[in-house]
């Protein structure tokens, strides 16, 4: 309420340093005719943070010491040697010319135009802590949160912890994977964590609901199919979409959108009723099957048809072909999964279809992951906030297991039914102007913030809002924690830098440390160098950084278990009956049905369509659509739109479109036209990420349309608080001004 | 010796790894490739069939590219990769014309560049860069006289076709159907 309205700053301070390095990559790879004979010795490790999946891989640099390219590390599990295009790209994220560099205070003229001064590192840090202190004398430190999406956000959240808050948010939680771990928490007792433990590689079926492997390049997961591919496993994809992966399925269901509970509920259905399910597995593991029969029995395939459009017939043999394969059969958990609102539920029926089939914990479905338990360098104990993420929900999605960064961002605008308004935010990493839903109140949150530190490579459009922008060197130029990622054995990754941070950035956990100095709070960073932390935790587990700098990754035997269930095993599933609950019995004592219920969502009104969104293998998120490499591979979305509906509004092929959604909003930016039948006529289709709307991002602005910005319906999740984002309809507008046709 | 590509269209996903990792591996500038992707779609909903192929120079053993050169430029390496020898190239352009696959480009210095099969690093026994970064491992590279190398394998194996066969130019690069 006190802070001031934040005019969105450019970020203009930045043109002359831009100038100077601009076409900076072209002229290094010209320059360099000769290709350098890259022996082994010159190649560093590193852990790829161009996305989540944390490929493991080496860096190489030519003669003259430039970074020449990346590939991946054989031993790495996340991705066998072999990086996406992503990975293979980060070299643009290193050379891309328009990198924050320097850090920026938003300052007033005495005209009162908000403009950003270049800083020195201590007057950044020295306003941070100076805002930080007030915050925690007039609010509580409470009333501080970090968002945060990668690596930096260990670091951050150790200082605010430190600091007395446990708001740390992440947008992949409410925003994305949320409900699928709750709803795998409320049957098997555990959730499915990244990467998902899936034996795609011995699946003989791989079930895909939504979710475009091979699109989303997730690295493992996508070879994994081409090997299930090679071993004749079958594919079927339930897609609006005739997706990538759609051609390479034995059956394409082309769902009507948001029905899918109707299909789930029929498969389930049939592989009952025929007695196709595993009877020993239910019998010994289960709980509730007898009341999941007499639930289903109304779901019959002409009841799901009359829904979902999916014929009978299709249904049918469908379901025949997982129960064939069961239980090499994987009924793929998804990781963008916050739909319709009733996401939950939906991956709660994914759940059911998995343990009827006997999938879960079985070869070619899901395997029992271990990760390394890897020691923290020693500190103190956290303090204990006085108030936690969970009061500053109000009560609410009991079921979370993780803070929602939406909840945490709708608890910073000030409410008669909350006494603890956030009044400081540190993003790292994320940009939540294109995370978060409903952009309007993002900024209605921000602009209640009496601090807004934002901490990123690039000058994505969340620094526009900030107070102060902390510039961080990219992945190849710092050291970072080790990499623990589960897996099919436990194993940890090195990344260090592969060169001297350009301009004039720096690492998050300098950062942190730094402000955590000026906080009193440095006994939580004990550490001098962090090369110190690294061979310390590393001594702990029987390695050096001698060692890891030659490997990169380490993998080691399990320790625990073997990966998956042996015949009659007896398994205590960590949930209230210690079993796989078909019926929830936590969903129930939380008020929710303790069986996927379908419920009819809204529909387009007449001349709207359906607004879905995914992703392109060559892009993670919004955050590399400026990347020099990968630019270059895509540079701009398109819609996609049947041909019928194109008839019918004669839209031409490559003719640029605005959208215009249900709420008046009207996309920034106009998006060509991509006449296709590979969608239903009731849907339009546009890849996340793109249509960004700060200049300084030079090769990204103003290119395609952004989903992010058309989404402001939001559809939450009852149970955990995910924001449904797929509730949105959009109808094309051929110039900004003109009314909507229809 | 006769040095081939096999490209699995039933497991490429079309994600252009290969694009970005010729680049890095070759020093092709940002702006330009030497291989690409393309995507080819049939049918009408819902009956529909996508052909998704990773394409580029098909080291021709009768390649129009070496006849049209006038300088030599253009040749044959051992094991019939066709490359441009950078300093005997005078960036005429008849070798981009008459390819029937628009496989080379104009190189921002002057001369024409294309695909040599990374012939840097099979001289040393590794893979093309292409091959070896691919996720789904849809490449297979090799000699076609070898019996027993990964493409011999798989034209045994698998049904296969050639681009543009009728151009006569006997193209080794080939694309399981």
């Amino acid at each position: 309420m006190s802070g001031s309205r934040r005019d969105f700053i450019k970020i203009s301070s930045l043109s002359a340093a831009g100038l100077l390095f601009g076409g900076h990559y072209v002229q290094s790879a010209m320059q360099a005719k000769k290709i350098a004979d890259l022996g082994s010795t010159l190649r560093t490790p590193t852990v790829c943070e161009v996305c989540f999946w944390q490929c493991a891989g080496w860096v190489y640099k030519n003669d003259e010491g430039k970074i020449k390219k990346i590939t991946g590390n054989d031993e790495d599990p996340n991705c066998n040697g072999r990086l996406c295009p992503r990975g293979t790209g980060g070299v643009g994220m290193y050379y891309d010319e328009d990198r924050l560099k320097t850090p920026l205070l938003r300052v007033k003229g005495s005209d009162g135009k908000q403009t950003f001064k270049e800083v020195s590192w201590d007057e950044a840090f020295d306003f941070i802590a100076e805002k930080l202190q007030k915050i925690k004398k007039e609010h509580g430190p409470e009333c501080t949160a970090l968002f945060t999406h990668g690596s930096g956000g260990h670091y951050w959240g150790d200082l605010i912890k430190a600091f007395g808050s446990n708001n740390i948010a992440a947008p992949s939680y409410a925003q994305c994977r949320g409900p699928r771990e709750v709803a795998f928490l409320a049957t098997f007792g555990e959730g499915l964590n990244s990467p998902e433990p899936l034996d795609i590689r011995d699946t003989r079926c791989l079930v895909l609901i939504g979710s475009h492997l091979g699109e989303n390049m997730h690295n493992g997961q996508v070879q994994e199919m081409s090997d299930a591919i090679d071993n004749g496993a079958a594919i079927i994809t339930v897609d609006p979409r005739f997706s990538t992966v759609a051609s390479k399925s034995k059956y394409w269901l082309p769902v009507k959108p948001a029905t899918d509970i109707a299909l789930l509920l029929s498969w389930i259905r049939e592989i009952i009723n025929n007695d196709w399910y595993d009877k020993d597995y239910i019998e010994k593991y289960a709980y509730g099957f007898d009341e999941l029969k007499n639930y289903v029995q109304p779901y019959t395939p002409e009841w799901a048809y009359g829904i979902t459009t999916i014929k009978p017939h299709l249904i049918r043999e469908s379901a025949r072909e997982m129960a064939n394969a069961a239980p090499a059969v994987i009924i793929h958990p998804g990781r963008h999964v916050t739909w319709y609102g009733d996401d939950t539920q939906r991956l709660r029926a994914v759940a059911i279809l998995n343990a009827l089939l006997g999938s879960w914990g079985r070869k070619g479905g899901f395997y029992v992951p271990e990760k390394m338990s890897l020691p923290e360098y020693p500190h103190p104990p956290f303090p204990k906030p006085t108030r936690t993420w969970r009061d500053a929900m109000n009560g609410k999605y009991k079921l979370a297991d993780l803070a929602l960064a939406s909840g945490v961002c709708d608890a910073t605008i000030p409410s008669p039914d909350l006494d603890c308004n956030i009044k400081g935010w540190i993003v790292n990493g994320t940009n939540l102007i294109m995370t978060l839903p409903d952009q309007k109140k993002t900024i209605e949150a921000i602009n209640n913030l009496d601090l807004l530190v934002v901490v990123d490579t690039m000058p994505m459009e969340i620094t526009g809002y900030a107070d102060v922008v902390l510039p961080e060197c990219t992945y190849l130029e710092r050291w970072d924690d080790l990499r623990v990622a589960q897996g099919r054995n436990p194993g940890i990754a090195l990344r260090m830098p592969v060169a001297e941070p350009m301009y004039n950035t720096k690492p998050a956990y300098w950062m942190a440390k730094e402000v955590s100095k000026r906080l009193g709070l440095e006994e939580y960073f004990a550490w001098d160098t962090f090369e110190e932390k690294l061979e310390w935790q590393l001594k702990q587990v029987g390695s050096s950084l001698e060692e890891m700098k030659r490997i990169g990754v380490k993998n080691l035997p399990r320790q625990y278990s073997d990966m998956f269930f042996a015949p009659g095993e007896e398994v205590e599933f960590y949930t209230n009956t210690g079993k796989i609950e078909l019926y929830s019995t936590a969903l129930e004592a939380e008020g929710f049905d303790p069986f996927p219920v379908y419920t009819p969502h809204a529909e387009p009104p007449s001349g709207y369509y359906h607004l879905n969104y995914g992703r392109a293998p060559m892009h993670t998120f919004s955050r590399t659509a400026n990347n020099p490499n990968l630019t270059d591979l895509m540079d701009e979305n398109t819609v996609w739109v049947n041909p019928k509906v194109a008839k019918e509004w004669g839209l031409k092929k490559g003719e640029p479109v605005y959208l215009q959604n249900q709420d008046g909003v009207v996309s920034d930016f106009p998006v060509k036209v991509r006449v296709t039948e590979r969608i239903r006529f009731d849907s339009v289709y546009i890849v996340h990420g793109f249509g960004h709307n700060d200049k300084k991002l030079k090769r990204a602005y103003g290119k395609g349309a952004s989903d992010s910005q058309l989404i402001t319906r939001v559809l939450m999740d009852p149970v955990m608080g995910g924001t449904g984002m797929r509730g949105n309809f959009v109808t094309f507008r051929f110039n900004k001004e003109s009314e909507v046709q229809s | 010796m006769r040095y081939a590509m096999a490209i699995d269209t039933k497991k490429c996903v079309g994600c252009s790894d290969c694009v970005v990792a010729c680049q890095t591996e070759n020093d092709v500038p940002v702006g330009y490739c030497r291989d690409w992707v393309v995507e080819v779609t049939d049918g009408t909903y819902p009956q529909l069939e996508i052909e998704i192929r990773s394409e580029r120079c098909n080291h021709c053993e009768n390649a129009p590219c070496v006849r049209s050169c006038p300088t030599g430029a253009s040749h044959y390496e051992a094991g019939g990769i066709v490359t441009v020898t950078e300093n005997k190239c005078i960036g005429c352009g008849a070798c981009i014309v008459s390819c029937p696959y628009d496989a080379r480009y104009s190189h921002p210095e002057g001369y024409v560049d294309k695909c040599t099969f990374c012939l840097h690093r099979i001289q040393k026994g590794q893979q093309p860069a292409c091959v070896e970064v691919c996720p789904t491992k849809c490449m297979y590279f090799g000699d076609l006289d070898d019996p027993n190398s990964d493409v011999s394998k798989m034209l045994k194996k698998r049904k296969f076709k050639t681009l543009i066969p009728e151009a006569g130019t006997k193209p080794h690069v080939y694309y399981l159907i």
